[in-house]
């Protein structure tokens, strides 16, 4: 555990939740992002893709405000290799879709709401991710 | 207009709690999933620190009759545990085991430049399309969200 970071991660869990209380309490939104996403994916209609583009342009400011001003020093790592990076992205597109949320829109607002529907669907997408890390990285010794 | 504002806004504030948790990096959330491994717990406390504030918010705001800039709530009308949700939940998170991104931080991540991070989201954003084209109840925009 010598990574260990959870001041920062509460932190920036906080700010998650008050993103998502803002969009509540002022448009009656929820912050699901998988939702929002698709909301901008055709077929969607243009009134509800514009505020849904505001957001997600909104998501990659407040990450480059974060990298280039409040820590310069931040990087990412993509290890997936490409066939894994589509296929893993095909997943994460159809089963948000199919499940109906993600992490923030289950694990965070559903959460929230004390949905059981939430709750179920975060533990199982929790439970499978950690099924494949485990196989990707102590079965077949990958990234 | 000013729910454009406020929506612009919330995003900024999501990409900075992405940024400050590091939840933008899939290293970082591999390593909360690989309890074998060298298991980094640090994203449970970004779960937490969010369902809490939002908890609170939420209460708060749909015991309102009506948001403050719009005339109602948009919620899931969909409720109930079928086999829909969990199979989406299981390929949802077969996706993020295997690259370490989910929606948000897949996108947010674009602050850093990566053509791997544009190849994930163009996947992600076929396979939205695809299974839109499915029919089935957990379908609709808008109010079908969690």
């Amino acid at each position: 555990m010598e990574n260990f970071t959870p001041v920062s991660a509460l932190i920036g869990g906080v700010l998650i939740g008050a993103s998502a209380a803002l969009l509540m309490l002022m448009n009656g939104r929820l912050a699901g992002v998988s939702s929002i996403v698709a909301g901008v994916v055709p077929p969607g209609s243009v009134e509800q893709a514009a505020w849904r583009g505001l957001f997600l342009a909104g998501l990659v400011a407040g990450a480059l405000i974060h990298r280039t001003v409040i820590d310069p020093g931040a990087s990412i790592t993509i290890a997936a290799p490409l066939p894994a990076l589509l296929i893993g992205g095909l997943l994460v597109g159809v089963g948000t879709r199919i499940g109906a949320g993600c992490t923030s829109g289950h694990g965070v607002c559903g959460l929230a709401r004390l949905s059981p529907r939430s709750l179920v669907a975060t533990l199982t997408f929790m439970a499978v991710a950690m099924l494949v890390v485990f196989a990707v990285r102590h079965v077949a010794g990958g990234w | 207009m000013a729910q454009m504002l406020v929506a612009a806004i919330a995003g900024i504030v999501f990409g900075l709690g992405l940024g400050v948790s590091q939840m933008v990096d899939p290293a970082k959330v591999l390593a909360f999933l690989d309890l074998a491994g060298d298991w980094d717990p640090s994203l449970a406390f970004v779960m937490g620190g969010a369902v809490a504030v939002s908890l609170v918010a939420f209460r708060y705001s749909l015991r309102r009759r009506a948001p403050l800039l719009a005339r109602s709530f948009a919620l899931p009308e969909v409720s109930g545990i079928d086999a829909r949700l969990l199979a989406g939940a299981a390929l949802f998170g077969a996706g993020w085991g295997l690259v370490g991104f989910c929606p948000g931080p897949a996108i947010a991540s674009f602050a850093f430049d990566q053509v791997e991070s544009v190849l994930f989201v163009a996947a992600m954003a076929a396979g939205m399309a695809v299974a839109n084209l499915v029919p089935g109840p957990s379908r609709r925009l808008g109010t079908t969200e969690a």
